[in-house]
């Protein structure tokens, strides 16, 4: 009984998100041009915050890496497919875009993983400005110009090229998260001596992850590039690619796969409708509310699901106890 | 035939010498006991062993390996688990996956997900767990806690198991389970080393004892010998009125 | 302009000193308060822009601005931990689990004092001439400003020297840097000593920002380097350190003295390059425990 009903709900599931899939696949064809680049923003977050939670979800170590994968993505496609004298064709680019996050990210790993989670935050933190100034260096000493020129893609080339991603994204979080490695990460989590006791290579699985998540944030900084056109060194490294995709996953939940996504959802809307009202004051918003998660709901929207239906259920189991007694009262 | 054996054991912490200049040996399929004063180093010996901190000096062996140098990770596959005195279990599993944990990564080789299942619910049912395989952790007992911890190391399949402090905190009914899980295990013939201050225990199972007092091995023998040697009695003659309560 | 190498020691011990006092300040936090306080540069922000404004609009002397703007920071930092830190203390499981929380938290302060701090005062650069006549000594010219600050940073550090050393509440804070079960357990009221010292690094924060603001010019944004360069300091120090701070911060000011003369657009990055290589070889830092 209980297998049946678990697998419907399965496929129900599956059901659910191929539809979705279908009807962002085909929204280019009836929504405006302006929806299309809204909805490649969401999605745009929606990567960064599901791939930020692949790492800091289970395994608790707070990377504020993002904008700087992010950054170096963007700059990629700044330098493999600047405008004029593109270098190499856009799904070259991209490709070229995850690796070079991915060995940079698993350098970063390679020294700090291995040392106490504070060290990676420190450095997680600084690689943002670290990058920002390499990039700055380059510009100002080879090249001689400050900031790039990106070829342009159309709305509906960057639209499609993120789903893509996206959709790579999710299957890799997903299976990860099922697979035995995903259970090595939350053993890293919940106990890291121990797990290392129990036969958890606990630096490789830290650093690979860590290599991969950061492999999806590349990709969709050079896909984005060719949307902005123009980057410079502090555009493309803004410590805000850090901030929102955090202030998602947390808020949305990092115990299911679908909270980042809810979360990226709703503050990549939020922010498009309050940006150009309300500048500053959107932001100072935002931190308090990450704030506020963090303190008293850990466990994000996510998080508050179980404990919202035992509610209920008590609520329910009440309600029915009541009615048993009027029963008994009665007969 | 040792299994483990240590010569010249030396660990410093800054100035301090937490372990000094130990020779030891556990046998094959014996039940070996490490009884000491608190900061004896009883705990930093066995941290030695998994390679939780780096030896300062001296060298350990497992079945004639140096264990110098080699990650926990690569010790626990080498067959050598442990549970550990203040109970690390993963917090944020339920019981069952807790021992998966140990069973998926404790192996050398690679193991299927089906062979994996099937030695976490044999090492639950081994300690007796097997009806609570679904349980967070958080809301077990003690006791319980502890069954999840030697099940997970034994879902490591290990040649050689450290207990840590396993009694500590248990009552005489649970104390009694224990040392009766702890025979068992050695009867499926698995070397058994083991850190206690509970004195029942250790006369009741253990066929060879050592005593560490400030880092050093001051004695080492049968249990009757350990109980009458002269030093030991002294050393614990503060001790024993606190264990005896 | 040629510059010699007296020129480039001094200043760079002078730059270094407000290294040291930054580092202190993060120092104090984290060895205490076991809070990484990433919005340390805002702070030091904040400090800045107070003194700025309370000089430009109400003509109050900078040195004297030290008395208002360090008793303000002293206050907010010890309400923001004893709100936020304290309660998280308790609740989280486990101390990695602590560390993870408020460094988000930390990370979230970043972007409220910044955009606060943009919406009063806006986001563009700013700077006052306060104390700003050469002075000549050694074959070298500094200005007055600069060498009024690495007066004041050392006696900071000398007054923190014996603050910590001699009396009860230093002593009290030294033994909860070093296990804070412990000292509660011997008396020390730690829901006063933790938040005490997350204020007193949020002090020594103002104080830089209060003498930074002297000599450069400053913005709303200005945080992020300093909050980095604090980090660097207190790691190459050695974590948990507050000499090591001390000692770290003049290191790497004169190190940077020495690349912006070389090539001012590097010292950050081999800032940097100094952290990867101490991450590398020796990770507890120069003067670090265990």
């Amino acid at each position: 009984m209980d297998i049946t009903v678990f697998k419907s709900k399965k496929l129900v599931v599956v059901g659910l998100v191929l539809l979705i899939l279908i009807w962002l696949a085909t929204s280019p064809l009836y929504a405006s041009s302006s929806n299309i680049r809204l909805l490649s923003t969401i999605l745009m977050y929606i990567i960064l915050a599901v791939s930020w939670a692949m790492f800091s979800g289970p395994t608790g170590y707070m990377s504020l890496a993002p904008a700087a994968f992010f950054g170096v993505g963007i700059y990629t496609a700044a330098f493999l497919y600047a405008r004029g004298s593109p270098l190499l064709p856009l799904p070259a680019v991209i490709v070229a875009a995850c690796a070079i996050s991915f060995v940079i990210a698993l350098l970063v790993g390679l020294v700090t993983l291995r040392l106490k989670g504070i060290y990676f935050a420190i450095f997680s933190f600084g690689l943002i400005v670290l990058l920002g100034l390499i990039v700055q260096y380059w510009e100002n000493q080879i090249i001689g110009r400050r900031g790039q020129h990106v070829v342009a893609e159309s709305t509906e080339t960057v639209f499609y090229v993120m789903l893509a991603i996206l959709v790579a994204t999710l299957l890799v979080a997903y299976f990860l998260r099922r697979s035995r490695w995903g259970m090595a990460m939350l053993s890293i989590g919940g106990n890291e001596e121990a797990a290392a006791h129990m036969g958890v290579n606990t630096t490789m699985v830290k650093v690979f992850t860590f290599a991969i998540s950061a492999t999806f944030m590349g990709a969709v900084g050079a896909i984005m590039a060719t949307r902005w056109i123009y980057v410079d060194p502090s555009t493309a490294f803004n410590p805000m690619y850090s901030f929102m995709p955090v202030l998602m996953a947390v808020f949305g939940g990092m115990g299911q796969l679908y909270g980042p996504v809810l979360g990226a959802a709703v503050f990549a809307y939020l922010e498009r409708m309050l940006r150009h009202e309300f500048p500053a004051y959107y932001m100072i918003v935002f931190g308090v509310i990450l704030i506020i998660v963090v303190l008293f709901l850990p466990g994000g929207l996510v998080g508050l699901i179980p404990k919202l239906r035992d509610r209920l259920r008590g609520v329910i189991a009440k309600l029915r106890k009541g009615g048993q007694a009027e029963q008994h009262a009665n007969t | 035939m040792p299994i483990l054996e240590g010569q010249g054991v030396t660990k410093n912490f800054g100035g301090l010498a937490a372990v000094s200049n130990v020779d030891f040996h556990v046998d094959q399929g014996e039940i070996a006991g490490l009884i000491g004063p608190n900061g004896a180093g009883k705990t930093t010996l066995f941290n030695l062993i998994s390679a939780a901190h780096p030896l300062s000096s001296g060298v350990i062996r497992f079945k004639g390996e140096k264990l110098n140098g080699l990650k926990p990770h690569q010790i626990c596959r080498m067959g050598v688990a442990r549970t550990f005195q203040e109970i690390k279990l993963f917090g944020n599993m339920p019981v069952l996956q807790n021992v998966l944990v140990g069973a998926f990564f404790g192996t050398p080789t690679r193991i299927s997900a089906a062979d994996a299942a099937r030695e976490a619910n044999q090492a639950l049912e081994f300690v007796g767990m097997s009806a609570m395989a679904a349980t967070l952790v958080q809301d077990l007992t003690l006791v319980n806690q502890k069954r999840v911890e030697v099940a997970r190391a034994l879902a490591t399949r290990p040649e050689l198991l450290l207990l840590d402090e396993l009694m500590a905190g248990l009552n005489a009914t649970e104390i009694s389970e224990a040392m009766e899980l702890v025979t068992r295990i050695r009867d499926k013939g698995i070397t058994i080393f083991m850190v206690e201050h509970v004195m029942k225990a250790i006369m009741g199972i253990c066929e060879r004892v050592m005593v560490l007092h400030h880092g050093e091995k001051i004695a080492e023998g049968t249990p009757q010998e350990i109980v009458t040697n002269k030093e030991v009695i002294e050393i614990y003659l503060g001790e024993e009125t606190r264990a005896a309560s | 302009m040629i510059e010699s190498l007296p020129s480039i020691i001094i200043g760079g011990i002078l730059m270094g000193s407000i290294y040291a006092l930054i580092a202190m300040g993060l120092s104090l936090q984290y060895g205490v308060a076991r809070v990484i306080n990433l919005a340390h540069g805002e702070f030091i922000m904040i400090g800045a822009i107070l003194t700025w404004m309370l000089y430009t609009s109400f003509g109050v002397n900078p040195l004297l601005s030290v008395a208002i703007v360090g008793p303000f920071l002293l206050v907010i930092g010890f309400i923001l931990h004893r709100t936020l830190f304290t309660s998280l203390r308790t609740k989280a499981p486990s101390q990695g689990a602590f560390e993870g929380s408020s460094l988000l938290i930390a990370f979230g302060f970043i972007f409220i004092l910044q955009n606060i701090a943009i919406l009063i005062w806006g986001g563009n650069v700013k700077a006052y001439s306060y104390l700003n006549f050469p002075v000549r000594f050694l074959g070298t010219t500094f200005a007055a400003n600069r060498l009024v600050a690495f007066a004041l940073v050392i006696a900071i550090g000398v007054a923190f020297f014996f603050f910590l050393t001699r009396t009860r509440l230093g002593k009290a804070i030294r033994a909860a840097a070093q296990d804070p079960a412990t000292a509660g357990l011997m008396g020390v009221n730690i829901n006063r000593v933790l938040p005490l010292c997350f204020g007193l690094g949020a002090f020594l924060a103002g104080l830089a920002g209060v003498l930074l603001s002297m000599s450069r010019a400053i913005s709303a944004t200005m945080g992020l380097s300093y909050t980095i360069i604090a980090l660097i300091v207190v790691a190459l120090g050695g974590l948990g350190s507050i000499p090591g701070s001390f000692i770290g911060g003049f290191i790497l000011g004169i190190i940077g003295s020495i690349v912006s003369f070389w090539q001012p657009a590097l010292s950050m990055i081999v800032f940097y390059g100094i952290f990867l290589i101490l991450l590398l070889v020796r990770p507890t830092g120069i003067l670090g425990k265990k």
